[in-house]
């Protein structure tokens, strides 16, 4: 039996459909078996950040409307041997083409044959989002370090902790730039989670890596050089219940003098 | 044998106090009212008002019954009703004078969005986020960071007050006064154990949390520790 995990945020733009298809990527890596699920009806994008886009025959509300099995919608991801599916939101109708009951029973028979079910939510709380969690069994709050972006998240994990059999809400930190962390201009990551108070699950510097891996429709978890890559390699360790600590956000200094500066306590 | 008065006239001098008998039925209790005091209206010519007092016993008198013998007392020339005591409580307003005398403890987070609302005092253990609001009728302490709004004494209690471990809220409101967060702020600024009430300027006070010793001595209710 998988586990299905909702990615939300309540703000949009923050990065929800990134981190989706980061974490599915990244757990592929890891060997297991995933399924990604669009749940933005009406709007689909993690099939174009997947690249999957050309592929799509059948969707969400296909299989929900039993025009067609699960196993026909589901796009096979040809760079993961078997390991990563998406199945695609549809863009003709809107979202209250589906009812959370649907997507439960939905998400219950994905999770017969996936080890994990990435269900990437659309913004906002009304129904969309409702239906996005309603198979869910943990929840990973997405966030930026913007005031805004801060208050749409804890709206989100107050109706999160009402939901009942979901696990507490997990905090990902995207868009982390450390030289406005550093000045004072952004929230820095301390005060996001005093005041959220729930589990950081992982950060994720801002990275014009990300932007054009997405573009390019290949995930930024598939090379291997990027930081933005390892923060997700990393929060995927953590969902499999590895305990890595957190990657420092300033990289090591690499010049000489300022090392030898360091060294005489010159700054 | 004499029949048993059910209503009996006694001056006193915050004015008149008239018993009425609980044991006889209401509609009886009306009537015999009725005659008394038109009998004795006569009698009285001064101008001035006088307030009457009714004591109705072990009988339970009904808004609407109250408002009947007001009405019935008011027009009997220059008699006002002053008050009306029972010995007697419906279960429902016990109850609620239960709740509103009970400090309710909540242990968790107020997230924006959410509204905790108690009846009497509200002891909070956990934060108040921004959008956040917390309602009492009551007082309320938190045990936390007030960042959102918290509304102290809502049904129209002035002595109301709001302690917070960290004071930053948005805004503050006891009884119908509102208060809000100054527009700039020093981020800085360590707001600590401190406590809003109102002054007698009606305006809402936020100062440390031991002036409540000396402005609000009924907050507590256990006497004694020497």
């Amino acid at each position: 039996m998988g586990e299905a995990i909702v990615i939300t945020s309540g703000k949009g733009g923050v990065g929800k459909t990134t981190t989706s298809a980061n974490i599915g990527t990244s757990l592929a890596l890891q060997g297991k078996k995933v399924c990604l699920v669009d749940t933005d009806i009406g709007l689909r994008n993690l099939d174009v950040v997947m690249g999957l886009e050309n592929r799509i025959i059948y969707d969400l509300v296909d299989v929900i409307e039993k025009r067609c099995k699960i196993h026909q919608a589901l796009v096979k991801d040809k760079r993961f041997d078997g390991l990563l599916y998406l199945l695609p939101a549809a863009q003709t109708v809107d979202k209250s083409a589906v009812r959370p009951e649907q997507m439960k029973e939905l998400i219950t028979e994905l999770k017969q044959d996936y080890d994990y079910i990435i269900i990437d939510c659309p913004a906002g709380i009304e129904q969309g989002f409702q239906n996005a969690i309603a198979g869910a069994d943990q929840a990973i709050v997405v966030t930026t370090p913007e005031v805004s972006a801060v208050r749409d998240a804890d709206r989100i994990i107050g109706l999160l902790e009402k939901q009942k059999d979901m696990e507490s809400p997990k905090l990902v930190v995207n868009r982390i730039r450390s030289h406005m962390m550093k000045s004072g201009d952004m929230l820095d990551i301390d005060e996001i989670t005093q005041h959220l108070s729930i589990e950081l699950f992982g950060i994720v510097a801002d990275d014009d890596e990300v932007i054009k891996a997405s573009n390019h429709g290949e995930p930024i978890a598939l090379n291997p050089n990027s930081k933005a890559s390892i923060a997700y390699r990393n929060i995927a360790r953590r969902i499999l219940g590895e305990s890595i600590p957190l990657q420092p956000l300033e990289e090591a200094n690499k010049n000489v003098f300022t090392k030898i500066k360091k060294f005489f306590g010159v700054r | 044998m004499k029949k048993r008065q059910n209503v009996t006239i006694k001056g006193t001098k915050e004015g008149l106090v008239l018993h009425l008998d609980d044991t006889c039925s209401y509609e009886e209790l009306k009537r015999e009212l009725d005659q008394k005091l038109s009998a004795n209206s006569r009698t009285q010519d001064e101008k001035h008002l006088i307030p009457v007092k009714l004591e109705v016993g072990n009988r339970y008198i009904s808004e609407a019954q109250q408002e009947e013998l007001k009405n019935l007392i008011r027009q009997k020339k220059n008699f006002v009703v002053d008050g009306i005591v029972s010995n007697v409580i419906t279960r429902e307003y016990a109850e609620r004078l239960m709740e509103e005398n009970e400090v309710m403890t909540v242990s968790r987070i107020i997230r924006s969005g959410q509204v905790l609302e108690a009846p009497g005092d509200l002891l909070l253990i956990g934060d108040v986020n921004p959008g956040g609001t917390v309602i009492a009728g009551g007082n309320i302490f938190i045990m936390g960071t007030l960042k959102g709004i918290a509304h102290a004494g809502c049904f129209g209690n002035d002595q109301s007050v709001i302690a917070a471990s960290s004071m930053k809220p948005s805004q503050l409101r006891i009884s119908e006064f509102l208060n809000r967060a100054p527009d700039i702020t020093q981020t800085t600024e360590k707001r600590e154990m401190e406590c809003a009430y109102i002054d007698e300027n009606h305006q809402i006070i936020v100062d440390r949390l031991q002036v409540l010793i000396q402005l609000r001595p009924n907050l507590n209710r256990f006497e004694g520790g020497h």
